[in-house]
């Protein structure tokens, strides 16, 4: 549970979703057919797709919160399939709970851990300076804005200990400009922490801009059409280096268009 | 900026939100007085808001005695209707089968008027304090389960993934999520659970007893003091407005996060 507090070293963390075949509520209905996904430590992928088509089911199967009809979870070959609490989540909403102030939000898994409140909020507390949310630990959430909130619903999950989350849609509640600023400083914890993390979103430009791998899903499960894995697009970490704005680059454009393509837009 | 905008407004608004009831109170106490005095209507069947007032202040040892009383009952009942709410509301919120078979029976519960349960209370319990206490429960417990009840089962269900991700058990749940998101259904009841306490009293109390505002109630009526009545009246009106009070009080105290302004 501890881990990810005490180091930033480098891990050889790899998370694998291996021929992942899901139902919703555990029906006998095929949602998402045969998906396979890895990402690595320090690295972002990106699941891409239309709405309802399983983005979610997906993240809640590698969560645990969901048992698979076929197929395993594999946290750095270990198999923890059906498993909640190995893996952070962050859901699509920011979910604080409104009736704690935001140090108790953020150091809740570590009470959940087991730890006592007044532990959890010392560990916690030196947290508070590196997510930006200094100032804010005996505030209600209701007093933060929308890019806070996220701070600090991400400051949670990291707290989880785990080295692997997942983040569903987690800024698409945010405003553009906000948007565009708190997902570069998303980018820069998960890469400085070293975090394998799994991102949902249906924004093309956003999933180019974030990940290093995108994951491009295409079916229509409520049409009786499984998901599945349409293509990969990998977005080379060097097209970013020395850039002062990827998104005007020839390889972003590049990236985006193999993505439009496989989507079939 | 915008604070400083609409704070005069907001001052001004907070003033008519006192002012437009007392003056309108006020109105109608003058009108009343003013219909008694006149001879509008016979000062036998009403008597005059001063006369009221007269009553109250003459009487005002003996009404304390018979007011502790009924606090009393009042207060017993309601400390153990919401005991026996939240237990009932907990068990029907963790066990579905106890929701299904006790769902319908409360409701139904609740159909039966407090004055027929009354006179059946006083024979099995006698005229102590028993029966009385007994009918405050049967009618306080109710809006406090169905509130929690209520409460538990509107935690966003997204809230109850989130911590079981992180390896929560249901009785972390239940004391991170669920008990402090229905604390405000449960003000909610209790609000309402209070002024039944008082009125749930009185007429325990109309039923036989030694002491208590519905004995005294009972007394006066009979001797057609109807100045009396009216002084009664008002103080138990008063009683369950202060108990009211005492409730939204605690619920500023346990809720501080809801009455912090926004950013």
């Amino acid at each position: 549970m501890t881990a990810a507090l005490t180091t930033d070293k480098e891990r050889a963390l790899e998370l694998e979703a291996v021929n992942l075949t899901l139902s919703w509520d555990g029906g006998q209905d095929v949602v998402v057919r045969d998906i396979n996904l890895s990402a690595n430590a320090g690295e972002v992928i990106c699941l891409v797709g239309r709405s309802g088509c399983g983005k979610t089911t997906i993240l809640h199967a590698i969560s645990g919160l969901l048992v698979p009809l076929e197929g395993h979870i594999l946290l750095s070959g270990e198999d923890v399939t059906g498993v909640p609490g190995k893996i952070s989540y962050m859901l699509q909403k920011d979910l604080l709970i409104p009736s704690k102030r935001i140090i108790d939000n953020v150091s809740l898994p570590l009470v959940i851990g087991g730890l006592s409140r007044k532990e959890a909020r010392e560990q916690a507390a030196p947290f508070f300076e590196r997510f930006g949310l200094e100032g804010t630990e005996q505030k209600w959430p209701s007093q933060l804005s929308g890019g806070m909130r996220q701070r600090a619903a991400f400051l949670r999950t990291y707290l989880m200990g785990n080295e692997a989350v997942l983040l569903d849609e987690p800024f698409s509640a945010l405003d553009a400009i906000t948007r565009v600023d708190i997902r570069a400083w998303f980018c820069r914890m998960v890469r400085g922490l070293h975090l394998a993390s799994v991102v949902i979103t249906h924004d093309v430009d956003e999933a180019v801009s974030m990940a290093d791998h995108v994951y491009v899903l295409v079916g229509t499960p409520r049409a009786g059409i499984p998901t599945t894995v349409a293509g990969e697009v990998v977005v080379p970490r060097s097209a970013r280096e020395g850039v002062d704005d990827f998104s005007l680059t020839s390889e972003y454009l590049a990236c985006k268009r193999r993505v439009v393509e496989l989507l079939g837009a | 900026m915008s604070g400083a905008v609409t704070s005069p407004d907001a001052r001004a608004y907070a003033v008519r939100r006192i002012m437009v009831p007392v003056c309108t109170m006020a109105v109608l106490l003058v009108v009343w007085e003013l219909a008694v005095r006149t001879g509008m209507v016979p000062n036998f069947l009403l008597p005059s808001p001063t006369q009221v007032v007269a009553a109250l202040v003459a009487d005002a040892s003996l009404l304390a005695q018979h007011a502790a009383t009924t606090v009393i009952e009042a207060l017993l009942g309601l400390g153990i209707g919401v005991v026996v709410g939240f237990v009932v509301a907990v068990l029907m919120d963790r066990f579905e089968t106890v929701y299904l078979a006790f769902d319908p029976l409360i409701t139904i519960s609740q159909t039966i008027p407090t004055v027929a349960i009354a006179p059946l209370l006083v024979l099995w319990f006698g005229y102590g304090l028993a029966p009385k206490v007994i009918l405050i429960v049967l009618t306080t417990f109710f809006p406090v389960a169905v509130s929690l009840v209520g409460g538990f089962r509107s935690v966003d269900p997204d809230m109850i993934d989130l911590l079981r991700t992180m390896g929560a058990s249901d009785l972390q749940i239940f004391r991170e999520v669920k008990l402090p998101s229905a604390l405000e259904h449960l003000f909610s009841g209790l609000r309402i659970s209070a002024t039944y306490a008082i009125v749930g009293a009185v007429i325990s109390e109309w039923l036989g007893g030694f002491s208590g505002l519905g004995v005294y109630m009972t007394r006066v009526r009979k001797s057609f003091a109807y100045d009396r009545m009216f002084a009664v009246i008002i103080l138990i009106s008063a009683l369950s407005l202060a108990l009211m009070f005492l409730v939204d009080l605690l619920e500023r105290l346990c809720m501080p996060w809801k009455h912090t302004e926004g950013k």
